[in-house]
């Protein structure tokens, strides 16, 4: 065949393919997004997403306050702020790091846009394309996300019941340094982990620093879900036994409003300073009537109640999940026991893949993450899910975990009368990465 | 144009099936588009509240721009019918015919187009037979390298290109993941083209057809959607002749399924020059990446003035 129409270039849709830079090329359209789109339907139980249950605050005393707030401070909470963030507010995030052990200055304190941007903010003034960031296997997926976007390569370190292994953390470390690399960060999520569900006790915490301090590595803590302890106690921090070594990330999106997007970094002297040039470069200034409105809650409200009220709310509906998973779930299936947090880390029977069980989920009109977007690159987590309980009702959750059930026992079928792909990443299925809201 | 633009149109669009998202984007690019000729339109999703809108205010026509079941089934389409409301697209029983690969295939071949061989399985076939036994026959029916997919969907949605025996367990499973029954077909090598028709005063029309170049070789899922993922020739890079029967297989598949007001040929031009009919879509994409929108654009058309053209003929 010989063309007669000899256009040598055709159209790619996107005049600018070319100019993009090298850390966008993960960003691709997947199926897990598309999928996840059905999820927002009601019809659909979604135990994917970690959404704040924000219809338990008393969002009448809150209208109230914010009209307050505009009428008499309009002018200050609708002009730019501080880089650094407002000093009252500073002041306030010690009260409410008092639980978890963290004494600071407030001028240690840099507040940003939801503890993602302080994430972001630390790695883009400590990572250069290359460098390692060691966390937990798996990891939150959103954390992934920043670590791609800066270029660092990432080695995930095991967890067992007490979250992440510090045998296993130096050796990475080592076999990082053997291999000529440079390990930067080590990152972690000590109270309730995002995905894992499991809490490192105050033992693992001295290990796991020691670790990362005696190779002369900075300790990143992710602190959401602390004052979410079901028992009413709250974990001490890491950063509450170590100041220089350790970077300490909070947030008001779970204990208040995720929407407002109010998050903080306490950091060393030399650290905060550069991050809240950092700050001043991205966004010039956090919100300053979102934080206003979280200062006029702290100073207003009675914030450590409403803290105990999701507590017992989520405390709820973790027992909801637990309860149908112990009633319902196939043999051969496993899950993590939260004692506070949003999610339990599931892992299914030998041979089954979560990611590529997820539209027959979608199809019963139930929602999970695959495992796979919890690892970089999605090179671990195959056989593992997350599931969230933080959003849907008890008996939703409980529906969920049924029409769950149902899926895995036909996945089941399917992999009994096929046989187990000899690897499981040979087998196809929606890509990774995955989104954390659905 | 006036009955168009005496009322609402409504455009419809999500839905539940796993091509939501695809649905929404093409929903709203053809909402925009028929407002920028003036025609006030709403964009509605399938679900609950659907039936008492349509009853309050009934529109003057709808657009079901519904990716996957129910959409592409006819099943809203019958509901449409029961409402006594015009639509624009194909009637529910050549949807039926269209969105069921297998059935389609079987119509066509009948028309005359080529098709590649093919055996349509399902689930319990498996487990009744035995997979190794039912792989194998297929495998030594067909040969390697294979294509599997589920008999109903789109988007390239647990479709996979089998070229080992290694890889047909897997991607027989990827597939039953969207439905219980899948076609494997024999891989036809070729150039992969998409061939959009038209009907223009009730008489259907061949687009410019549309070459499709994805980076990784198979236009799957991110390749579709990702802008900058796949190079897009219109005209196809292929001698005129060629061009000519591509799009004569168009039409051919688009009057043997009964299709109506437009349609989009999914093929592949074999190195002889032969179109093979791959599938029909009786709602053609028409998000930002898809070949329709493209097609519509290298003919000299408006995507809003073509839909608007389609509304006034449904209503009339």
């Amino acid at each position: 065949m010989e063309p007669t129409q000899q256009q040598t270039t055709g159209t790619r849709l996107d005049p600018w393919v070319d100019a993009y830079a090298a850390r966008t090329r993960g960003l691709t359209a997947s199926q897990v997004r598309a999928l996840f789109a059905v999820a927002s339907r009601p019809e659909v139980v979604s135990l994917a997403g970690g959404m704040p249950f924000v219809s338990a605050l008393p969002l009448d005393q809150i209208a109230d306050m914010t009209a307050r707030l505009l009428r008499e401070r309009g002018p200050q909470a609708l002009q730019y702020g501080s880089g650094q963030g407002d000093v009252t507010l500073r002041e306030q995030i010690l009260e409410v790091m008092d639980p978890v052990g963290v004494r600071a200055h407030p001028d240690d304190i840099v507040v940003t846009a939801g503890s993602q941007m302080a994430l972001d903010l630390v790695v883009r003034v400590f990572c250069d394309p290359g460098d390692v960031v060691l966390v937990e296997a798996p990891t939150y997926v959103t954390a992934l996300g920043v670590f791609s976007s800066y270029q660092c390569q990432v080695v995930h370190v095991p967890m067992d019941e007490q979250g992440m292994r510090p045998d296993a953390l130096r050796e990475a470390i080592a076999r990082v340094r053997a291999e000529g690399r440079t390990p930067k960060l080590v990152y972690t999520i000590p109270s309730f982990h995002n995905p894992g569900g499991v809490t490192q006790g105050p033992e693992r915490r001295a290990e796991v620093l020691d670790a990362a301090r005696s190779n002369g590595l900075l300790l990143l803590e992710d602190d959401p879900y602390g004052l979410l302890g079901f028992d009413g106690s709250v974990p001490r921090a890491i950063r509450a036994d170590e100041a220089e070594g350790v970077i300490y990330l909070g947030t008001f999106s779970k204990t208040i409003a995720a929407g407002l997007r109010v998050g903080w970094a306490v950091a060393p002297h030399g650290v905060r300073e550069k991050l809240v040039l950092a700050n001043e470069t991205a966004t010039l200034c956090p919100s300053n009537f979102a934080q206003l409105t979280i200062s006029e809650y702290l100073a207003t409200q009675p914030w450590f109640d409403q803290v105990k009220v999701f507590r017992e709310v989520y405390r709820e509906r973790r027992d909801a999940l637990l309860e149908s998973l112990d009633a319902l779930m196939p043999p051969g299936t496993t899950w993590t026991v939260p004692a506070g947090g949003f999610y339990s880390w599931v892992t299914l029977p030998d041979g089954l893949d979560a990611t590529a069980m997820l539209p027959r989920a979608v199809a019963a009109l139930v929602a999970y993450v695959p495992g796979t977007g919890f690892y970089a690159g999605g090179a671990g987590g195959h056989n593992a899910l997350r599931l969230s309980y933080c959003y849907p009702e008890p008996d939703r959750i409980r529906e969920g975990v049924r029409r769950l059930a149902g899926v895995i026992e036909s996945e089941l079928e399917i992999v009994q009368t096929f046989g187990s792909p000899t690897t499981a990443s040979s087998r196809p299925g929606p890509s990774t990465p995955t989104p954390d809201l659905a | 144009m006036t009955n168009a633009l005496d009322g609402r149109v409504v455009v419809l669009a999500g839905g539940l099936s796993s091509e939501r998202d695809v649905s929404i984007r093409s929903g709203r690019r053809v909402a925009e588009a028929l407002r920028q000729e003036g025609i006030n339109v709403d964009v509605l999703d399938v679900d609950a509240a659907l039936m008492a809108s349509l009853a309050a205010d009934r529109p003057s026509c709808v657009v079901p721009l519904l990716h996957g079941a129910p959409g592409e089934d006819g099943a809203v389409r019958g509901v449409l019918d029961v409402l006594g409301l015009p639509y624009v697209g194909s009637l529910p029983v050549a949807c039926r015919s269209s969105y069921d690969k297998p059935v389609a295939s079987a119509a066509v071949a009948a028309a005359g187009l080529h098709v590649p061989a093919s055996v349509v399985l399902a689930a319990t076939t498996f487990r009744e037979l035995g997979a190794a036994a039912v792989l194998e026959a297929v495998e030594a029916s067909l040969g390697l390298p294979l294509v599997v997919k589920p008999t109903r969907g789109g988007s390239s949605l647990g479709v996979s290109v089998v070229r080992t025996s290694a890889e047909l367990p897997a991607a027989m499973m990827a597939a039953f993941a969207y439905g219980d029954i899948a076609v494997v077909e024999r891989f036809v090598a070729g150039t992969e083209v998409a061939v959009g028709v038209l009907e223009q005063d009730g008489v259907p029309v061949a687009l410019p057809v549309v070459e499709i170049v994805p980076d990784g070789g198979f236009y799957d899922y991110g390749a579709r959607y990702t802008a900058g993922a796949t190079e897009f020739f219109v005209p196809a890079r292929l001698p005129q002749d060629v061009l000519d029967a591509a799009a004569a297989a168009a039409l051919t598949a688009h009057r043997a399924l009964g299709l109506r007001h437009w349609s989009r040929a999914d093929l592949i031009v074999d190195a002889d020059g032969t179109p093979w009919f791959l599938e029909a879509n009786v709602a053609p994409g028409m998000t930002e990446t898809s070949t329709y929108p493209q097609a519509v654009a290298a003919a000299g058309l408006e995507l809003g003035k073509v839909v608007a053209a389609l509304v006034d003929d449904a209503v009339s």
